[in-house]
């Protein structure tokens, strides 16, 4: 039986609790996304934001259920609508994969098969997941294209993938991921190989689509604009876990975590010009040697003893949570200075 | 030293370090011979670079902007000299750079200019020691007495770049993406140059990383007196960065000026849109506008001014006739609109 909790109010489209990725390698088993928990609402958008090597991509991967062996979820649950989907067989995870989950990836070139005409791919998709024939396929792919913005959709649905460009294929790559009418869109880094002009488009697109369509979308990316831009919360990634999770609005203007304030003092804003940017020492450590504690303890400008020993979970901070011991009643403490740098 | 005398120019020109005039850069991507002629298809010439005048003065860092496929990469080669212009000049300190020398006053002159380029995985040789990737220039151009000497500058430059004389042992792998720009930089200083020209040094890197790269770009400009040529594709770090900023489309450089004036009160109606494609990070809740349509293919660009399909302000004048730089407010503009004045210039609130 349900908790009666969640009988009432919206329960979450998508939860994931103590998501454990691990690698296991010659040299010991790496963990690359340790203990994180998180929600999305129906017709949300989360961003998941972090440097590369944070374990955004992963996550979102492992959502998807398409971690790359030997990459394997070791621990954690997923549940989408209350089911879940974390353990389910192959064969099962597919028809929940494109019918209930969209997926876009970073590079719309290599999404898209080349060997066959979009209108092919997308009605493919679509009679995979829905009982129609393949004329009403057919048209369904061309309201899709239409939809996405693509100019001539009667005419370009039976060109191939390299005649269109950039812009126009991540286009068709969202028509793809909407095929089925999925209730989620996990979208990594959909915006990165485009150019500026054309994110612009491509983002205003995502936004609109997800409003009209009431589809929850997790924005995994490591541009800080495009989730300023278009995301309702953003978790931040720091080494495998969620540093800072918050309203986008709170943790951009009032970051909780002393990374989060780093990652957000290091970019290039048009509010300060030829002063020094606020540089974050040192580099993410790799998985290899993620540091006692904290794992963001070597960087940290506020360091105390207790980051070098204790690992911070989660905790309330602002109007969001972030893994801290700042925000602890027994704080960090006594201070730490002369640690050398990574 | 150098012993050569400056080519007869101007004395204005030679005011300037770096001074690039009417350069031109076509690439041939025909098909062979025999496939063109049994097909009959014509000869294809890329126009990457069409006709740029650039003037950058000692010490000021001056950046090229646009989307990809507009050229500025190009751009950045010829100056570099790794190619040869199809037309045009480049004036470094006052000399032609395309003039004839002696390979040795060549080599002095080369010695003084350094690239660094985007990708630092792609750009140090793997099997190489970071000592000898630094040493490199030092050796080439003779600029160390005895192996001490040697050992003593490479040391000074991985210092200067924040690394320590010690890392001289290691190879490229062992290093963080940022780090190894850090090696790239070092090598660029080694020969001890003057001006660097910068292709997206900081586009592969995280953003963290990224702002400590721009740091140290900003101090070794300082305390060396360095000039750069910075090439990239974001708008926020060359506003942090530039003194000068030239916007590019379509191998054209369609509006260049004063930092502060480019972002105060852009003229061209291509860098009103670029500006608009900032993502706004203070939430102040301005709308970015997507502006309709793609770069076009360079190889058949539009007739007139190559900005005029995605234009919301062209008219007849702009299809048929190519519009001329005019200068205005310290920088200059292509654009017959603004030359008409048919649109009114805006001030811009993107800065506070």
């Amino acid at each position: 039986m349900p908790p009666l909790d969640k009988l009432g109010n919206n329960p979450p489209l998508l939860e994931v609790k103590n998501l454990r990725v691990e690698f296991p390698t010659r040299r010991g088993t790496l963990l690359a996304v340790d203990d994180v928990s998180f929600d999305i609402a129906p017709g949300e958008v989360l961003g998941v934001v972090g440097e590369s090597g944070a374990g955004k991509s992963l996550t979102g991967n492992a959502i998807i259920g398409l971690l790359e062996p030997p990459g394997r979820i070791a621990a954690g649950e997923i549940r989408l609508e209350g089911r879940r989907i974390d353990n389910l067989p192959y064969e099962e995870m597919r028809k929940v994969r494109g019918a209930r989950i969209g997926a876009i990836f970073q590079d719309p070139l290599t999404s898209l098969n080349p060997l066959y005409s979009v209108g092919r791919q997308l009605i493919e998709t679509i009679q995979t997941h829905m009982p129609v024939s393949a004329s009403q396929a057919r048209q369904r792919a061309l309201e899709l294209l239409k939809e996405v913005g693509i100019p001539g959709a009667e005419h370009r649905i039976d060109h191939y993938p390299h005649q269109f460009s950039g812009g126009m294929r991540q286009r068709v790559v969202i028509a793809l991921a909407l095929c089925a009418g999925p209730r989620l869109i996990v979208a990594d880094e959909p915006t990165t190989a485009l150019d500026v002009s054309i994110q612009a488009q491509i983002i205003a697109l995502l936004k609109r689509l997800c409003r009209e369509h009431g589809t929850a979308v997790m924005l995994v990316t490591h541009d800080m604009g495009v989730i300023a831009e278009t995301a309702d919360r953003v978790a931040v990634m720091y080494a495998g876990r969620i540093a800072e999770i918050g309203p986008v609005r709170e943790v951009i203007k009032n970051a909780q975590h002393p990374y989060t304030r780093g990652l957000m003092g290091s970019i290039p804003s048009l509010g300060h010009r030829g002063e020094r940017l606020t540089q974050i020492d040192g580099s993410m450590p790799r998985l290899t040697e993620i540091p006692k504690g904290c794992a963001f303890n070597p960087r940290c400008p506020q360091r105390g003893e207790r980051c070098l020993v204790e690992r911070p979970d989660l905790m309330p901070a602002g109007s969001g949570r972030a893994a801290c011991w700042l925000h602890d009643a027994r704080g960090v403490g006594a201070p730490v200075k002369d640690l050398a740098h990574a | 030293m150098l012993d050569i005398a400056p080519d007869g120019q101007s004395p204005q020109r030679s005011r300037q370090f770096v001074h690039i005039e009417g350069l031109k850069r076509y690439f041939d991507v025909s098909a062979p011979w025999l496939v063109r002629m049994l097909e009959r298809r014509p000869r294809q010439i890329v126009q990457a670079v069409d006709g740029i005048d650039i003037e950058i003065a000692k010490g000021e860092t001056f950046s090229l902007v646009g989307e990809s496929g507009c050229g500025k990469s190009t751009v950045a080669r010829l100056v570099v000299g790794l190619y040869p212009p199809t037309a045009g000049s480049i004036h470094f300190d006052g000399h032609d750079m395309s003039g004839r020398r002696s390979g040795a006053d060549n080599a002095a002159l080369r010695r003084r200019m350094q690239m660094i380029f985007q990708d630092p995985f792609a750009s140090l040789n793997p099997r190489w020691r970071v000592f000898d990737i630094v040493a490199e220039p030092i050796r080439a151009f003779g600029l160390a007495k005895d192996k001490a000497d040697l050992e003593e500058q490479v040391g000074e430059r991985l210092r200067q770049v924040r690394l320590a004389p010690a890392d001289g042992v290691k190879y490229p792998h062992e290093f963080s993406g940022g780090q190894r720009q850090r090696i790239s930089i070092a090598r660029a200083l080694a020969s001890q140059s003057e001006f660097l020209v910068c292709d997206e040094p900081t586009s592969a890197l995280d953003v963290s990383v990224q702002a400590q790269i721009l740091n140290l770009m900003m101090d070794l400009q300082r305390r060396l007196q360095l000039t750069y040529l910075f090439i990239s594709h974001n708008l926020a770090v060359v506003y942090h960065i530039s003194t000068r900023v030239g916007v590019m489309y379509l191998g054209r450089l369609v509006e260049q000026a004063p930092t502060d004036t480019l972002f105060k009160r852009p003229k061209h109606p291509y860098t009103r849109m670029l500006l608009d494609t900032i993502p706004d990070l203070d939430m102040s809740g301005r709308q970015r506008s997507p502006v309709a349509g793609e770069v076009p293919s360079p190889i058949n660009p539009p007739s007139g001014c190559t900005f005029h399909p995605r234009c919301p302000f062209a008219n007849e004048r702009c299809k048929a006739e190519r519009p001329k730089p005019v200068a205005i407010e310290g920088g200059s503009v292509a654009c017959h609109a603004i030359e008409e004045k048919r649109i009114p210039i805006e001030e811009r609130s993107y800065t506070r």
